[in-house]
């Protein structure tokens, strides 16, 4: 690295910029971006979880509330849950095929999403069916979990197909 | 509690972009226009202001509803922001509101603005999808009209709704903005133009969504004796009401009802509730709204109401949520013409977000501008003399304002105060 002269009585140039679309008004264009730290927390069993091939929700240990999806206090009463089970195999609540999304999606298009059910338990999980054409989807249809072999840590680490395949 | 006013309201024209006005620029056009109207109101008798903006992503700017506060030349008067999604308009006016009742202050600016224009539509999305949880729902697809498509989906199973009713709200909403100067979208539209329009996220189409936009708008509240003061035209808020819901949609239960006073249990035996397929945030924002304003029947004391059309399908299931109709007669509602301009209780007379736009801040003041000068009989003087959207002679207006999957909602009741 050159050495600084503090001496010099002129700011240094740079070539650097951004594009430039006009000039009244003034419009350009520059990326920005972050490397950001993440902690799953409380809710971390729960990816691990998808890593082993299990699917985990909440049961409250004071008023037996059952959630669908993590959540270490119970949302009808304020006790802490515990971890549960849920069924590997469940049914579709509802359904929508995406034929455009936000842009970190959109080369994923069309996905079809859904909201998993199961009997017994209060809440839903929201989940993507994968192999299914979207005009064969159905409200009530079986599905079951399967699971990515190379975890990512995040929630698309599991996946529903239909329970016949 | 004391009572509040609307005493006047401003808006600038929802457009796509506004490259020659930043935030600043376009709150103040706004803030004039509502200055202009009230000429005894001068800058040293406002006492304060509540900034309403929904995402710090879209402005690149932390803070900047100090930097409206100071451009408006209201430094070092109090001011706060407000953030609540897509309610966060509707939560403003909320908030002056209780600035005035509570004695706290006299005069109040409820300013809001947002500029989606920086970024593309689909960028744009993104933003907007990081308002679901950003560990369960944005990965998995984030992406908004998909969470109301499952929505509507589940409506259209439990109750029959069908897509040319969703299509009729579209027609209807546009139509009406034809007469609206204000409006990014006004269109003549059939309900085969909806149908034909391409799929987003089955089954909402292109013209079944609000677009991005644009735009500033500002109301300002003041307490009964500087209302009458200011103008003789004032327009008392006679109740407010706000709800909220579980973040993730999955996380809603299935529960009864919750009625309102002219509904019975016998109305929805076998109904499990919210699930997915209504706001109950909505409902009990209009429960409490309707209380304070003894509203027993919206349906008949209601004259007009201007609701979060964002989605076709969330209009729909709003008019249940207001107990305009019975929950699962949302689409027969739009469907008879009861919410048409001409209708039993006008739904969106201004064409609402569909047509208008939806600048995320604005969104819930440009609601109260338009109820406003509907109830003062000012719409034509507003709208360069066209009156067509002008009701007659309506005395109680609604104003919804909606966030997220029905995460939070606000309703305000608006009445005619001379
Ligand atoms: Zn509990």
């Amino acid at each position: 690295m050159a050495e600084k002269n503090i001496s010099s009585t002129k700011l240094e140039e740079v070539e650097q910029g951004c594009v430039l679309y006009n000039l009244d008004p003034i419009i350009m264009k520059y990326h920005y971006e972050v490397d950001y730290i993440h902690s799953y927390a409380q809710d971390s069993p729960f990816f691990a979880g998808l890593a082993k091939g299990e699917l985990k929700g909440s049961r409250c240990t004071k008023c037996g509330s059952t959630f669908g999806t993590p959540r270490s206090h119970c949302m009808n009463c304020g006790a802490p849950t515990e971890w549960m089970d849920l069924p590997l195999n469940g049914k579709i609540h509802t359904f929508t095929t995406c034929y455009f999304g936000g842009q970190e999606f959109l080369d994923e298009t069309p996905f079809t999403l859904i909201m998993v059910e199961w009997p017994g338990v209060d809440t839903f999980f929201l989940s993507r069916l994968v192999g299914v054409a979207p005009e064969d989807v159905q409200i009530g249809m079986e599905v079951k979990a399967r699971f990515r072999r190379l975890s990512q840590f995040k929630p698309t680490d599991v996946y529903f197909v239909k329970a016949d395949v | 509690m004391r009572p509040v006013y609307m005493v006047s309201g401003g808006i600038t024209k929802f457009s796509k972009a506004s490259p020659n006005k930043d935030f600043r620029y376009m709150v103040k056009e706004s803030f004039d226009s509502a200055m202009a109207d009230v000429p005894d109101l001068t800058l040293d008798r406002i006492d304060g202001s509540v900034a309403s903006y929904f995402s710090d992503h879209f402005t690149r700017q932390l803070m900047a509803g100090i930097m409206v506060h100071d451009y408006l030349g209201l430094t070092p008067k109090p001011s706060r922001r407000i953030e609540s999604g897509g309610a966060t308009g509707g939560m403003c006016f909320q908030s002056a509101w209780e600035a005035i009742a509570s004695g706290r202050m006299d005069v109040v600016a409820a300013f809001g603005f947002e500029t989606m224009s920086h970024v593309n539509t689909w960028k744009g999305n993104e933003f907007i999808a990081l308002a679901s949880d950003t560990n369960f729902d944005y990965p998995v697809g984030g992406f908004y009209t998909g969470y109301y498509a499952m929505m509507v989906k589940r409506h259209m199973h439990e109750f029959g709704t069908t897509v040319e009713q969703l299509a009729a709200v579209s027609v209807k909403n546009h139509k009406n903005a034809m007469h609206n100067p204000y409006a990014q979208f006004p269109a003549e539209l059939t309900i085969q133009d909806v149908l034909n329009s391409e799929m987003v996220s089955d089954p909402l189409k292109r013209l079944d969504i609000c677009v991005m936009s644009d735009g500033a708008a500002t109301a300002i509240l003041a307490s009964e004796e500087m209302a009458y003061k200011l103008t003789d035209k004032p327009i008392r808020i006679t109740g407010v009401g706000t709800g909220t819901d579980a973040m993730r949609l999955a996380d809603r239960p299935s529960r009864e009802v919750i009625l309102l006073p002219h509904e019975n249990p016998e109305d929805y035996k076998n109904l499990k509730y919210p699930g997915v397929h209504s706001f109950r945030g909505g409902r009990v924002a209009a429960k409490e709204a309707y209380k304070m304003a003894k509203i027993e029947n919206p349906l008949e004391e209601l004259d007009f109401v201007e609701l979060h059309d964002a989605f076709t399908s969330s209009e729909i299931q709003t008019y249940e949520d207001l107990g305009l109709c019975k929950y699962g007669d949302g689409g027969k509602f739009v469907e008879s013409g009861a919410a048409d301009l001409n209708g039993k209780v006008p739904v969106n007379p201004s064409g609402g977000l569909l047509a208008c736009g939806h600048p995320v801040g604005a969104t819930g003041l440009m609601q109260s501008v338009f109820a406003f000068w509907q109830l003062q009989g000012n719409v034509s003087k507003h709208f360069g003399g066209d009156g067509a959207l002008q009701l007659k002679n309506p005395k109680r207006g609604l104003i919804h304002s909606h966030a997220g999957t029905g995460t939070y909602i606000t309703v305000s009741i608006m009445e005619r105060g001379f």
